[in-house]
């Protein structure tokens, strides 16, 4: 690059880019009606426009929206995918997920950095890369997999990245980027009731309003279908709750909102599901509607699937046009329901339904104080049903069929089907679905899993069973899992995975409350001190009351799973920390010699003298 | 259970309350102590230090966010629940940069005042010390983020109370901080004042007013004169 002149002609071209940017912003706010409330989308348009966030930027979006800049600032420091420093035109993100590591995505990380002489996180000084990781991307049966600028790429070689690095340096578009890269397979390696059955659209919506509203309830309280996000909370129940409370205020309206923020890592099956079932999902969110005369719907989609947004648009302005959306649904006078997609912007926590609603109202995704909880004051202070994916597919199931046959499959307290979702050490990793109780031994013959040692169910959040424990049966009254189920083979070693966790729950914890905020970060360090082979048993311990505080006093159900996995490995792995844990009872984390490397560097000394000697012991 | 209506029981005593008390309101009301930070009778409850956690019914909650309810069983004074509180002091004072013996909250500052009360002798975790902005472009204030705890009392009291929205807590995770609403992002360009609520109510150290250092000597200020546990009697909430 040659030198500019600064002057004159630096501050013409300042002015010039403000008034594009502030032409661009224009338009994105005026296509989101000007509403503070959109705020996140906003920025999330604003950015892929302008490739980030700048100061001016931001004062302009918070001038035009009248609200304080520090609301704008929070809400783009609070996601991981909104940048206030430049990050290159092309912004390459590794999924750091434990199954994407086992399948190789340090190593192409290293190469990625090398080809384009990078440091991780550094943008490159003409300004046009960076390459940085991210939380799990939901690609975990198709890794390693990368976002650029938003975009999954999947099954990376290392061929595959010299590719990207030539079309990087190459400028090429996106956009003209071979079209094989970002193809994402389903992988349904198991159909059942839901995955494997024909689907006439519309039959689902026309059979509930065959019931009546107060029918289709019955029918759904017959189901006992409970909600596959992973608590497990009886959806007739939730629905009920929302359809009696009281709106507030002149603005009373009740609201279906389908939780697609699929960020457990090791989960995918929303992906497949709003890839190739979505009529589903979204019928099952317009009788949700139906039931509790709600007539709005949001579906609030993860960051991580922004290339599903536009097939999902297709598939909503398809179904208005059926008149299977929209007002009088199915020539029904007063069933009027619409749903609009909102997008996320890198923040696991989102997936919890009270930062979910938070961040749908264009704010950081801070859990809220429960009670009350959603169903009787929700997005905008109104009832609000806030259900999973496969759940509002399975409600298709029951309108279909009815709630008693629903309850025919599955055990006592587990109602219905459950997709999995297998990874790792698999030979044929992908979704699985079963009829609930299926023993973990099965899914692990089916899967092709010949030497697992241990497997992480639910998620980083879940449980680590050893194969003592792969008699059991996945179901909310044995293992409940919300879908995750990674597979570690037994040349793998649990501390790695629960470093991950470690790493991942530092990253994602939202620092609204204490424990979990300071906590995770201190349970993170401490799991690297082990790792770097200084730690003790005095660190185990730590670890143990660490997991006792966080889990017990945590704001929300991040905190309080956040050092599940972690215990479970601690407990039940015994070795994989034993034999990292050196014999003395402590040993001091700071390294006395490596703090003098700032002074080596300020004094240009690296001799002997400028080291402290070995093995001196104070 | 208790009979009475409207009481619940805090460490087996009975405490009566208003309908529509938080078990914190109504238990300092009644003259017991327990420990807070976040918390303040004139905001909405915001349960994010978690200093307040009680155990009702077997279940840990904060108790500044919980309704009262006729017949709780409510525990707080228990080495379990003080150990807990002293775990969390700890994690507050290392993940910020406290300096007691130089601060000029020291003897004025709740979260001393509470480690104090609360026996917490060391910091016990391995500092965070993470660089944190200080801002002294205001001509009456200092806002030094090393000292800040995240409460958002000031956020609040400037947004519900001034009617300006001064503060916000930006960031995630360990990363959360104040930022300041203004064209530079410094509070001297803000219109942050004197007069503000929000310049009376941070309890420790990250508002400072200037020009009035050491004016009282420590040791002979408010919770070097009495315990906090034993002002809050009186719900004396103010620094």
């Amino acid at each position: 690059m040659t030198a500019r002149p600064a002057g004159m002609n630096e501050e013409f071209t300042m002015t010039q880019v403000s008034e594009t940017v502030a032409a661009t912003l224009d338009q994105i706010i005026a296509r989101y009606g000007g509403d503070p409330g959109n705020l996140l989308q906003i920025l999330r348009d604003a950015q892929d426009a302008l490739d980030w966030l700048s100061p001016e930027t931001q004062s302009a979006v918070a001038k035009q929206l009248d609200i304080p800049v520090t609301r704008v600032a929070a809400v783009v420091q609070f996601y991981a995918h909104l940048y206030d420093t430049p990050r290159g035109k092309y912004r390459v993100l590794f999924s750091h997920n434990i199954t994407d590591r086992m399948a190789g995505s340090p190593a192409l990380m290293a190469h990625m950095l090398k080809r384009l002489k990078l440091k991780r996180g550094i943008v490159s000084d003409d300004g046009l890369v960076s390459v940085g990781k991210t939380s799990c991307t939901g690609m975990c049966d198709q890794g390693p997999a990368i976002l650029v600028n938003n975009r999954a790429i999947t099954k990376l070689t290392l061929r595959r990245i010299d590719e990207i690095c030539d079309l990087i340096r190459a400028r090429a578009p996106l956009a003209n980027w071979p079209a094989h890269y970002f193809r994402v397979e389903d992988n349904i390696e198991r159909a059942d009731m839901l995955l494997g059955s024909a689907y006439a659209p519309g039959e689902a919506l026309r059979a509930a309003i065959a019931c009546g509203p107060t029918g289709m309830m019955a029918e759904m309280r017959k189901s006992n279908l409970r909600g596959r996000g992973g608590a497990g909370f009886t959806t007739a129940v939730k629905w009920e709750a929302c359809r009696d409370a009281k709106g507030s205020g002149s603005g009373e309206e009740r609201y279906i909102v389908c939780n697609a923020d699929e960020g457990e890592p090791g989960t995918f099956k929303d992906r497949v599901l709003l890839q190739s079932f979505s009529e589903r999902v979204f019928e099952g969110m317009a009788i949700a509607g139906y039931v509790t005369a709600a007539h709005k719907g949001f579906v609030y989609l993860r960051g991580e699937y922004s290339y599903l947004r536009a097939p999902l648009e297709a598939k909503l302005a398809e179904m208005r046009r059926n008149r299977l959306l929209g007002m009088s649904i199915c020539g029904v006078p007063g069933f009027d329901f619409d749903i609009a997609i909102h997008m996320g912007a890198g923040a696991y926590i989102c997936g919890e339904e009270t930062a979910l609603i938070e961040s749908l109202e264009g704010k950081p995704g801070h859990p809220r104080v429960r009670p009350p909880f959603p169903v009787t004051c929700g997005y905008k202070n109104q009832p609000t049903v806030v259900n999973n994916v496969e759940t509002l597919c399975k409600v298709t199931e029951v309108a279909l069929h009815g709630g008693l046959a629903y309850a025919g499959t599955g055990t006592r307290q587990s109602a219905g089907t459950k997709i999995i979702s297998v990874s790792g050490d698999v030979e044929r990793p992908g979704l699985y679905e079963y009829p609930f109780g299926v023993r973990v031994s099965q899914v692990l013959d089916d899967a092709g899993a010949y030497d697992a040692i241990a497997v992480q169910i639910s998620g980083a959040a879940g449980q680590c069973l050893t194969p003592q424990e792969f008699g059991r049966r996945i179901a909310f009254e044995d293992v409940p899992t919300a879908g995750s189920f990674m597979v570690f083979g037994n040349n793998r070693d649990l501390f790695e995975a629960a470093l991950n966790y470690s790493h991942f729950f530092e990253h994602e914890s939202c620092g609204f409350c204490t424990p979990c905020r300071v906590g995770t970060a201190l349970v993170a360090r401490i799991m690297e001190k082990i790792h770097s082979g200084h730690g003790a048993r005095y660190e185990f311990n730590e670890l143990n009351r660490l997991h006792q505080l966080i889990s017990t006093s945590s704001h929300c159900g991040l905190g309080a799973t956040a050092t599940n996995a972690l215990q479970d490995i601690m407990t039940k792995f015994p070795t994989v920390f034993d034999r990292r844990l050196i014999k003395r009872d402590f040993e001091p984390g700071f390294d006395l010699d490596a703090a003098l490397n700032r002074a080596r560097e300020v004094s240009n000394r690296d001799d002997a003298n400028a080291h402290l000697a070995e093995g001196i012991d104070a | 259970m208790t009979d009475i209506p409207n009481s619940f029981n805090l460490d087996g005593e009975p405490i009566s309350f208003e309908p529509g008390q938080t078990i914190l309101q109504a238990a300092l009301n009644a003259g017991h102590f327990i420990p807070h930070l976040c918390a303040h009778p004139e905001f909405k409850p915001h349960g994010s230090c978690k200093l307040c956690i009680v155990v009702v019914n077997n279940r840990t909650g904060a108790s500044c966010a919980m309704k009262a309810m006729p017949g709780l069983e409510v525990q707080s004074d228990t080495p379990d629940l003080n150990h807990r509180r002293r775990t969390l002091l700890q994690m507050l004072f290392v993940e910020g940069n406290h300096f007691c013996p130089g601060c000029e909250k020291s003897g004025n500052c709740q979260l001393q005042a509470l480690a104090y009360d609360l026996e917490m002798f060391n910091d016990h975790f391995t500092h965070f010390f993470q660089p944190r902005e200080v801002d002294a472009s205001h001509p009456d204030f200092f806002l030094d983020r090393n000292r800040c705890i995240m409460c958002e009392l000031c956020v609040r009291a400037s947004r519900d109370f001034d009617g300006k929205s001064v503060f916000g807590l930006a960031g995630r995770g360990r990363d959360s901080h104040l930022v300041v609403n203004s064209p530079t992002g410094m509070l001297g360009d803000s219109a942050f004042e004197k007069s503000d609520r929000a310049a009376r109510i941070c309890p420790v150290g990250a508002i400072l007013p200037k020009e009035v250092g050491f004016s009282k000597p420590i040791g002979r200020r408010k919770y070097d004169e009495t315990p906090i546990s034993q002002l809050a009697f009186t719900c004396d909430w103010e620094a």
